[in-house]
């Protein structure tokens, strides 16, 4: 780590970036116990990660500007489109707010010194680097990347003679650094709280947190088993899931899904914590409903957990479990529905100053709004058997996890920068960014759910030519979308080593822990634990001047 | 929503228009509100804000609203569906084979082709397997997907009620053509049905 960032607050303490510990230089890196060195090694591995996903996605969508063979053959396709599913999900998505932020920002938020389990935090930090190696692996390794997608259907999981194996054994480990992760939250939430902080005192991104770390916890060990199960058929062939052998592939979609339906909470539900705490901010305002959008959260968790068979409504199932499933999918929705009412009533009667963090948010607003509400389309029985497996769905998801939790991510990045790293970044520069990743994203997506309707499959590597100006418009939109990840993540790379330096405590006029510590924070955090009394996002300042308050 | 040819388009897209125009509204409403806001609110404008904590009625009526909405696209869906899966007694049996990357029909009196030809307002039945791994059974312009499975067998119907020509699309990855398992169902008057079905 040689960045150079002020070393001392103003008070003349050692920020955590320059602590000296038991281990130097790198090692004190690779070996810290430290919550916040942790989120940074997260950090630093996550971006790889997504900017290999990103461009294996540019390269997809390149292939796609026209019908036929245009950079690569359809193997190739098929690989791609299966690590561009694996990576995003396993290595972006999922860790990205909880493992950044979340570990970074967790502890400060209750008043903690450090997560409750902080060796444990560190082997979750190589547990996630061992997947990612191993993952990284199957793409070299003679047989060539999986070409299942990421989903690894039976019977072809079972036939194809790419590295299946690694790519499972990947996503595997992968499982095991989020469930130690949530295990380390849920227990942090309730053991390390500092005094005075209750339930209904703790900001909103820890209920968000919380609530995810269970779905960690309980979701992660169903998929893992899962995985393990496909091995011992691809290696054995015991027969569980291939009917060639007595299986049944629907249970293995069952299982599958189990997991990875509550997954997509586990994606969304951070971020939806990290907009609950940035709107009041740049509203100079109290949240509208805190005890709404806290209890939501545990909705969510709670009835994303009963609806995954809504991934198989082609599949066969019963009436019953058709019937079940699609009103379990509507009755879903409306937690989150709760949270965006809330959110936009919180602009009311604010004092708004719009910032790259609150650009995101309200984009985050917008973006997750369209993919939810073509979510509960999804929903609907007679609507999904004609969208399923067509470029609608992949539209639909892009909007919840890329519109939603990826500008969520960039939300929190451009919030939380100056407290991380004691510099400020060039804030025309991030807004342009912003302007040029909200179009391009828009382009590339919204065409597909267009042509979702009007018959165009997924996982195509090639198409009738009637579908090509919609997948000229994505493409061109996958080109100015790049265009904003180059400009926003330069923007701040450049922030770090040369943007001006700041020992601001509060930058931003936000009213929960973080912003009385240390910029950047020390290595305890705290120099004395702070004692709770107040509501988080009282904002006291208004009703002193107004004197009254609406109730 | 483009012109269909089955007898399931009237409940799906009639399904689909209502969610549309009712997500449109909530859409419409959360943006135009989020922007409203964020403009009178600006802080050049309005630099001292209310703490406005919560209102009850509020958050019942915009759970309540909701509710009622999804439950009746939920309805609407699930009609929908049923009556794909009501299979009626008179179908026309047609015996479909997925393998990697083609498709196969086969009729009652032992034709076999891969393009599949039906007649005009008759209900047809497709009982549908796999020789290797998933595919799925998909006709865009009738509104029906069928995942199609090896060592079991998987029904779907439909009536077309337009003379024309349709794909049939593989809407279940299935390896390497997945992209190219195309097949065209050819919906022809009864007359010229029978006339066709006699050539064995």
């Amino acid at each position: 780590m040689s960045v150079d960032v002020a070393a001392l607050s103003t008070n003349g303490h050692t920020s955590y970036i320059d602590f000296q510990g038991k281990h130097k230089g790198v090692l004190g890196w690779l070996l810290s116990t430290d919550h916040k060195r942790i989120g940074i090694l997260y950090l630093i591995a996550i971006l790889t990660f997504f900017a290999v996903g990103v461009t294996i996605g540019f390269f997809m969508r390149l292939e796609l500007i026209a019908p036929g063979k245009t950079i690569m053959n359809p193997q190739t396709y098929n690989s791609l489109f299966t690590l561009h599913g694996v990576i995003m999900i396993f290595l972006f998505v999922i860790p990205g707010i909880p493992a950044i932020f979340g570990n970074f920002f967790l502890p400060i938020l209750i008043g903690a010194k450090d997560v409750a389990f902080p060796r444990l935090n560190l082997f979750s930090w190589y547990l996630y680097i061992f997947g990612a190696l191993l993952a990284v692996l199957s793409i070299l390794l003679p047989g060539g990347p999986a070409d299942t997608g990421w989903t690894f259907y039976i019977p072809y999981s079972v036939r194809t003679g790419t590295n299946v194996l690694l790519a499972l054994f990947a996503a595997f480990v992968l499982g095991f650094s989020s469930i130690l992760t949530g295990l380390n939250f849920v227990t942090t939430v309730h053991r390390l709280r500092a005094p005075g902080m209750g339930w209904f005192k703790m900001p909103l991104s820890v209920w968000s947190l919380y609530a995810t770390a269970w779905v960690q916890i309980l979701a992660t060990p169903i998929i893992g088993i899962t995985l393990l199960l496909v091995v011992i058929e691809r290696v054995f062939g015991v027969g569980l899931f291939d009917p060639a052998l007595g299986g049944d592939p629907v249970l293995y979609q069952h299982l599958f899904w189990i997991y990875s339906h509550p997954a997509v909470y586990i994606m969304i539900l951070p971020a939806m914590g990290v907009v609950s705490e940035i709107i009041p901010v740049f509203a100079q305002r109290t949240i509208f409903g805190y005890k709404f959008i806290a209890y939501s959260s545990i909705a969510i968790a709670l009835f994303g957990s009963l609806v995954w068979a809504h991934h198989m409504f082609t599949a066969g199932m019963s009436n019953t479990g058709q019937f079940i499933f699609s009103l379990l999918t509507m009755i879903v929705a409306i937690p989150s529905a709760i949270k965006v009412f809330n959110w936009t009533a919180t602009l009311y009667k604010g004092s708004i100053w719009v910032t790259p963090p609150l650009l995101y948010v309200l984009a985050f607003i917008f973006l997750f709004s369209i993919g939810g509400l073509t979510g509960i389309m999804q929903g609907v029985l007679s609507i999904d058997i004609h969208v399923h497996d067509t470029s609608f769905i992949v539209a639909h998801f892009h909007y919840v996890m890329f519109g939603g939790t990826g500008f969520g991510i960039f939300a929190a990045f451009h919030y939380w920068f100056p407290k991380m790293f004691g510099r400020m970044y060039n804030i025309k520069t991030a807004k342009a960014a912003f302007w040029f990743l909200f179009i391009g994203f828009n382009l590339l997506y919204f065409p597909m759910f267009i042509m979702g309707w009007l018959g165009m499959p997924r996982r195509y590597y090639d198409y009738l030519p009637e579908y090509q100006p919609f997948h000229l418009i994505s493409t061109v939109g996958s080109w100015i979308l790049i265009v904003g990840l180059i400009i926003m993540f330069a923007n701040l790379i450049y922030a770090l080593k040369k943007g001006k330096v700041t020992a601001e405590k509060n930058p931003w006029g936000g009213e929960t822990l973080e912003w009385k510590v240390d910029t950047p924070p020390i290595h305890e955090n705290f120099h004395t634990i702070p004692i709770v009394t107040e509501r988080p996002y009282e904002y006291k300042n208004n009703d002193l001047i107004l004197n009254q308050e609406v109730k | 929503m483009f012109d269909g040819a089955s007898n399931f388009i009237e409940k799906v897209d009639g399904a689909f228009l209502f969610t549309i125009i009712v997500s449109v509204f909530f859409l419409v409403l959360i943006t135009v509100l989020m922007l409203v806001f964020v403009f009178k609110y600006n802080r050049k404008r309005h630099p001292k804000a209310v703490n406005v904590h919560s209102n009850v009625w509020l958050e019942v009526t915009w759970t309540v609203i909701p509710t009622i909405l999804v439950l009746i696209m939920f309805w609407y869906g699930w009609i929908g569906y049923a009556e794909m899966r009501a299979i009626p007694e008179n179908s026309m049996q047609v015996e479909v084979t997925a393998q990697m990357w083609k498709w196969t029909f086969k009729y009652e009196n032992g034709l076999q082709t891969d393009t599949l030809y039906v007649p005009v307002n008759k209900p047809v039945k497709l009982k549908m397997t796999s020789r290797d791994v998933n595919h799925a059974f998909y006709i865009p312009a009738f509104r029906i997907k069928k995942d199609v499975y090896p060592a079991r067998d998987r029904f779907a119907w439909f009536q077309a009620d337009k003379i024309g020509s349709y794909d049939i699309a593989c809407a279940e990855y299935c390896g390497l053509n997945h992209s190219y398992m195309y097949s065209k169902i050819h919906v022809l008057s009864e007359q010229d049905f029978n006339g066709w079905l006699q050539k064995k």
